[in-house]
């Protein structure tokens, strides 16, 4: 009964468990943090605008975001990224990532960045000459364990030349 | 005599009806981590809810041995979400962010785009010859949480086999020579 292995599996056993407990608990902890992001986009200038066989941009952002409260004890990293979105007549949601960043800790989730775009800004087809758009702060919050979490900030009112360039 | 003496002595000693008991009680353990296995492919509407990340491609957030789990909702496919997809010709499903996402119109088809966070490439050449987007079809679930770790036992078992017949005759051993 009270053999060696036996003690050692209710040993493992319990630790195990009490292990899974500890990290559903950071988890769960996450639900009672105060989040208040907030962030400033603006396009600065468009660099380039033409189509070939679709329509595609570049364009230089000036990105103002600060993320530091979605930081907590349970944070690894925060994914964040801006993504341009828009309708046309062929697609009912056109989602394009523009720029992105991995920020490790709350002492770089405060930050402005002028940057190009990071990934072509390509339609498919060609429906972006005076187009509105909306840009789109998303956050992906990966934590060290646990259930991930997602949302985002929508800025709409942007709008892209008439004519090529 | 020993150690392995007195486990000779023991396996020597088992009667037809403690072997029977045994027998059941580890039918028992299998069926029920299959039990569990399939519960949660039912719950979670994927055919892997659990997969090991066997990539340096999604660093630092993954690293290789972590365990995520899956879901699968007939929710559409959007930007920022870590998918998992399997493409033709290739065995192992990987796990991608998606970068860009262009659904249709009514018909609710979706063209998306995937990247690794720590690739400085998007996919399109990991995909099949010609195919520049994922479809539906190809994607099995989205990765909803995440669990340091707990990977690296299969990953030690699957690229060292020896470990994982030592393991299992261990396993074997103990349970044969076991009296309670």
């Amino acid at each position: 009964m009270h053999s060696f292995g036996y003690r050692a599996n209710a040993l493992l056993t319990f630790a195990v468990t009490a292990l899974a407990f500890i990290c559903a608990i950071a988890s769960l902890s996450d639900k009672f943090s105060n989040q208040n992001p907030s962030a400033e986009i603006q396009i600065l200038y468009i660099k380039r605008f033409k189509s070939y066989g679709n329509d595609e941009v570049s364009l230089t952002l000036d990105i103002n975001a600060d993320l530091q409260s979605l930081f907590t004890w349970n944070t690894k990293q925060v994914f964040a990224f801006v993504a341009a979105e828009y309708e046309t007549p062929k697609n009912s949601l056109n989602q394009v990532s523009l720029w992105d960043v991995i920020i490790p800790d709350k002492e770089h989730a405060k930050f402005r960045i002028q940057t190009s775009n990071k990934y072509r800004f390509i339609d498919q087809g060609h429906n972006l000459r005076g187009k509105e758009f909306n840009l789109t702060l998303h956050w992906h919050v990966m934590p060290k364990t646990g259930k991930m979490f997602a949302d985002k900030i929508v800025m709409p009112g942007y709008s892209l030349p008439d004519a090529y360039k | 005599m020993g150690w392995i003496g007195e486990t000779v002595d023991s396996i020597k000693s088992i009667k037809i009806r403690q072997l029977l008991t045994q027998a059941i009680t580890l039918g028992m353990i299998v069926t029920s981590a299959l039990i569990i296995w399939k519960t949660l492919m039912c719950v979670t509407g994927t055919e892997s809810p659990v997969v090991v990340v066997l990539s340096e491609s999604m660093e630092p957030g993954f690293q290789r041995g972590d365990v995520l789990f899956l879901h699968m909702t007939k929710e559409p496919i959007r930007a920022g979400e870590i998918v998992v997809f399997n493409v033709d010709g290739r065995d192992i499903p990987i796990v991608h962010r998606a970068i860009k996402v262009h659904e249709r119109q009514n018909t609710g088809h979706v063209d998306v785009l995937t990247k690794g966070d720590n690739n400085d490439v998007d996919d399109i050449g990991l995909y099949a010859d010609g195919q520049f987007w994922l479809h539906r079809q190809h994607i099995m679930g989205r990765a909803i949480g995440f669990l340091p770790y707990v990977g690296w036992m299969t990953i030690i078992m699957s690229e060292k086999p020896i470990v994982k017949y030592i393991l299992i005759g261990a396993l074997g051993l103990l349970v044969i020579t076991s009296k309670d």
